[in-house]
């Protein structure tokens, strides 16, 4: 809707826009405390994210969240749109892939199950048929430690330079590193986070620096990024590699003093 | 600040107080009627088709596809342009639509007249126009060689100026340079273009109702282009979100009037916000190189300097932007001797024009960062290096002008030297929010580094070399109130606030009405160049004072007296040789007064070839401090404070002072470190604020200001322009900060030397790894 409100996107005759706005089946936020399981609607706003339940269950989410845009976009804006959007820049969807969210799309065919790392498959292009939508996405709660990191050129109410997402489990002692404005879509840095979980030792919950540093250098071989008005391709290399290697020192530190 | 006795008016609503703008509350409430806003009945919508090529020949226009859809009125191109085929502010060389060469991407070819907004812009996809591309010249640099091919039937070199003085061959024991670029920044004004035009029933004039900075300079350009009398168009200023330079020249104004007059109904446009980067001029690109000499213990012996300025496709103010650039190349500081090149030339980029600094701004940057590195060579602190050369009042600027205005420069400098800092250095508890990042959750206290910089300059107040610079007023004295009437265009800069302030103070009356504000009295000049407070001011003070000679006059005759006992004492007349004391409320019933003035400043001359001559009107000063928090290894900023002594004259209104303090800094501050207008190939890459970012709250520090006040005498009540210092040193006092924190992090770092900064600017030169 945005882009057909600004013209830079028009409709053939023939073709109609449906409106999801205001259709109170995809509001819901459902958990499940038991499966340790979160279901959220796709038409969930950002500003209904950056509180309870979401914030405390998924923190990374919220914080995503509360780097989107101004309050009044925020109130405006859902986290389905966010991933329908297909950017390689969405917020949502960097912490979505971190967190290995799961996306649920339906048509007239009825529903399928699309990780939301695998619904974006090119800048402004996703899987999703044109009778499609999503209709909610499926996440676990994990216990341990997340966040998001976003670089922007202002202080807040920016689209992303580079945003890291960051996920540690102590249940699977395992570690989910996503990249945003990097790549053609948000990218799973799968080296680096196996190098992170490899080198975190979970009873102590330490990590050394050396480690840190190689993290962030994975994270680097990770990106692919682009030069264009917002930034260029070697600032983002190189601040997604700081963001990561700051989160996981964060992350690691924050879980033993927790303990 | 200072006590000299100024008086404190007893009038409510008086000079030296606060009122609050009449505008005010609707505005902050949304109900502020804006041009935009302005609908009429039977009105029909216009919109422009723009050049998709930077320059391109028109081989031909077939509007018959678009005027066959449904709802579409009428379609114009230059055949239909009934009077000059140009116009523009300084030299007129714009089209009001290309007719057979397009010279940038943007430039209006044809407008179109429907029913809504949505049969317009499919109109505008219908017109067939067949272009033959030609080579573009974008680089100025480029197009001032003689070799260029010329992009214009007036050449590409819009204007060359050199300053020469002194001894030019002079050497100093201690020499810094360094080359220097500004990027293209926007005025960003909320409130986009937008005008509704009204033809007269008989179809022979026209009444456009347009946000704008100048009535009477659009009426002039208009009515040329319309081939009309300027007594058959009027024009009243619609609400303007402002303006800061962007709506100097034409926009809009000549189309919707051609779209009115052929249609013979209301005709309103207005621009969106990817439009509107097209549809005004921006400021200047500049290159420049300079160097200074001193001696060892710094003081300035000779500034050299050369600016290329990217004038875009039309000159625009482009002459005058220059020689603004040329002129304040030695900064507020004494230097005898100097040697600055400056040339101002078309290419096929955005048209540049007027933006608050106007060519002060992109000298000062370069003037204030070769200060520091000056005061680096030669050991000393950057305060102790502009105290040293500190420009007083009676001082010879480089032109040969002696600085008649008070100035300060001193003062400033000690100010800012007293200032306390702010705390939070170091606080290791502060929330992320506060640190560079901000809201992205980047940064924690260890990663950030805090910095120091100072920025000062001067800026010329008024219209200069020889311009007949002059601004109108009326005052009416009917029934015990005051009413005022003048063509100044209030955009936001507080006008309206300030003109019945005057006219209470002035005549000991309290109630005051403004009347519409069109061109149905004399011209008030432009809002620009700080000046309307000291002209418009200094007219509505002259139309004041005139009402009340005569009412002094009226009430000497009565008594038998001279005229000249009486004075005005707060809201009474006083008797100065009987001590006797009457309400000027009661002394004015049944009196009718009703007086214009125009006021002029002094004249001021062209420049001669060696840039010598009084070009100038007058000067204000003012010197910023910015503390800024660098995230040195992500090359993030947070400006946690900006601290100015700005001198003023004297405030008439100091809520209002302040008011364009903090948003000249913000202005400044995204110069700095956000604002820019990205071209790639002409086409700009950024046209949206969610790409062209200007400060938010989260970017914008709290403010310091302290306001010197020492009353101008060449001024009308003292009081000197504040609109435009603001925003131009406290760009390079935000970049000096950000130098000093990144020499404190690693012993010295690379010279800063563009603006706005990027975060890669930071963390590149700093970082190893990340290329050159």
């Amino acid at each position: 809707m945005v882009a057909l409100n600004h013209g830079s996107q028009r409709i053939g005759p023939d073709e109609l826009v449906v409106s999801l706005k205001d259709v109170p089946e995809l509001s819901i936020i459902e958990v499940d405390h038991e499966q340790r399981f979160l279901r959220i609607g796709a038409g969930v706003s950002w500003d209904e994210l950056l509180g309870a339940p979401v914030d405390t269950l998924v923190p990374c989410l919220t914080q995503a969240a509360r780097t989107v845009g101004s309050h009044q976009i925020r109130t405006a804006g859902t986290i389905g749109g966010n991933i329908a959007t297909a950017s390689p820049a969405g917020d949502g969807v960097c912490a979505l892939v971190a967190l290995d969210a799961v996306a649920v799309l339906t048509s007239p065919e009825g529903q399928r199950r699309v990780s939301v790392e695998h619904v974006a498959t090119g800048p402004k292009r996703s899987v999703l048929a044109n009778d499609e939508f999503i209709e909610s996405i499926e996440m676990p709660i994990v216990d341990g430690w997340q966040a998001y990191s976003k670089i922007g050129t202002r202080n807040a109410m920016v689209i992303s330079v580079a945003g890291v997402a960051v996920v540690l489990s102590a249940n699977s002692n395992s570690c989910r590193i996503a990249l945003g404005s990097v790549g053609p879509t948000v990218i799973l840095a799968e080296d680096a986070s196996a190098f992170a979980r490899d080198s975190i030792d979970w009873s102590t919950i330490e990590i050394s620096a050396d480690s840190l540093e190689r993290i962030g250098e994975l994270v680097q071989q990770a990106a692919t990024p682009i030069d264009d008005h917002r930034s260029t391709a070697a600032y983002r290399s190189h601040s997604v590699g700081v963001l990561a290697r700051r989160l996981i020192e964060r992350g690691v530190q924050e879980m033993r003093n927790s303990t | 600040m200072s006590d000299l006795g100024i008086r404190e008016s007893s009038v409510e609503g008086g000079l030296g107080q606060s009122p609050l703008r009449p505008d005010g509350i609707a505005k902050s409430e949304g109900a502020y009627e804006f041009s935009s806003d302005l609908s009429a009945d039977n009105m029909l919508i216009g919109k422009t088709l723009r050049s998709p090529h930077q320059h391109a020949r028109i081989v031909s226009i077939n509007t018959a596809p678009a005027l066959a859809i449904s709802g579409v009125h009428r379609i114009i191109t230059a055949d239909d342009v009934p009077g000059k085929p140009t116009y523009g502010l300084i030299s007129s060389d714009q089209p009001v639509f290309a007719a057979d060469v397009v010279r940038y991407i943007g430039e209006p070819i044809a407008a179109v007249v429907a029913d809504d907004e949505e049969i317009c812009a499919r109109a505008i996809d219908a017109i067939e126009v067949t272009y033959e591309v030609l080579s573009a010249l974008a680089d100025a640099r480029l197009a001032k060689d003689p070799s260029a091919p010329s992009i214009h039937p007036d050449g590409n070199v819009i204007r060359e100026q050199n300053v020469i003085t002194g001894d030019i061959g002079v050497v100093g024991d201690v020499i810094v340079e360094d080359h220097y670029s500004i990027g293209m920044q926007d005025q960003a004004f909320l409130g986009l273009e937008s005008a509704l035009a009204i033809p007269d029933e008989d179809g022979a004039g026209v009444e456009c109702h347009v946000a704008t900075q100048w009535l009477h300079e659009d009426l002039g350009q208009v009515a040329a282009c319309l081939d009309l009398p300027e007594s058959a168009v009027r024009l009243v200023l619609g609400g303007v979100g402002g303006a800061f330079g962007g709506r100097e020249d034409l926009s809009l104004q000549v189309h919707v009037c051609l779209l009115a007059l052929a249609t013979g109904r209301p005709v309103k446009m207005h621009y969106s916000r990817s439009e509107s980067f097209l549809g005004h001029v921006h400021r200047h690109p500049a290159e420049i190189w300079m160097r200074h000499h001193a001696t060892s213990d710094g003081m300035l012996l000779k500034i050299e300097a050369e600016f290329v300025f990217d004038g875009g496709a039309y000159a625009s103010t482009s002459s005058a932007v220059l020689v603004n650039a040329v002129t304040h190349a030695q900064g507020p500081y004494r230097c005898e001797n100097a040697a600055v090149k400056g040339i101002a030339v078309r290419t096929n980029n955005l048209p540049c024009g007027a933006m608050r600094g106007f060519g002060v701004v992109q000298a000062c940057f370069a003037h204030e960062r070769q200060m520091d590195l000056l005061a680096q060579a030669c050991g000393l602190d950057p305060l102790e290096i502009r105290r040293r050369n500190a420009m007083s009042t009676g001082d010879r600027l480089i032109t040969g002008q002696v600085v008649e205005s008070v100035a300060p420069v001193s003062e400033i400098i000690e100010g800012l030297s007293r200032m306390p800092f702010p705390e939070g250095a170091g606080d290791t508890e502060k929330h992320p929010y506060e640190l560079p990042g901000g809201a992205g959750n980047t940064t924690r206290p260890d990663d950030v580094v805090r910095g120091i910089g100072y920025g000062l300059s001067i800026k010329n107040l008024m219209y200069s070399e020889a311009f007949d610079d002059y601004s109108t007023a009326r005052c009416q004295l009917r029934n015990g109130i005051v009413t005022l009437k003048f063509a100044t265009a209030e955009v936001g800069q507080g006008f309206i606030t300030i003109a019945p302030q005057i006219a209470r103070s002035t005549l000991g009356l309290e109630e005051v009405e403004l009347e519409v504000i069109d061109t149905n009295v004399g011209s008030a000049g432009s809002t620009s160049a700080s000046r309307q407070t000291w002209m418009s001011g200094g007219a509505v003070e002259a139309a004041c004072l005139r009402v009340r000679e005569l009412v002094y006059q009226h009430v000497a005759t009565a008594e038998g007296t001279d005229p000249l006992v009486y004075t005005i004492d707060g809201t009474e007349l006083v008797n100065t040789s009987t001590g006797g004391r009457r309400p000027m409320n009661e002394v004015v019933v049944g009196l009718e007064f009703d007086e214009e003035v125009e006021y002029r400043h002094r004249p001021t001359v062209p420049l001669d070839e060696n840039g010598q001559g009084d070009c100038h009107t007058a000067f204000a000063f003012v010197g910023h401090r910015a503390v800024v928090d660098v995230d040195i290894e992500l090359g993030l900023v947070r400006v946690v404070e900006i601290s100015t002594v700005q001198d003023v004259g004297r405030a008439l209104n100091p809520l209002s002072v302040t008011g364009q303090i903090e948003g000249g800094i913000a202005q400044g501050l995204g110069l700095a470190l956000m604002e820019e207008i990205i071209q790639r190939d002409g086409r700009i890459m950024n046209p949206s604020f969610t790409d062209y970012l200007i400060p938010t709250i989260a970017d914008m520090p709290p403010v310091i200001a302290e306001l010197i006040e020492i009353p101008d005498p060449q001024a009308p009540m003292g009081a000197k322009g504040v609109g435009e210092p603001p925003t131009i040193s406290s760009t390079p006092a935000v970049i000096a900060a950000i130098q000093d924190a990144m020499n404190t992090a690693y012993g010295s770092a690379p010279h800063l030397r563009r603006v706005p900064l990027q975060p890669s600017d930071v963390a590149k030169t700093v970082n190893v790894g990340l290329g050159d």
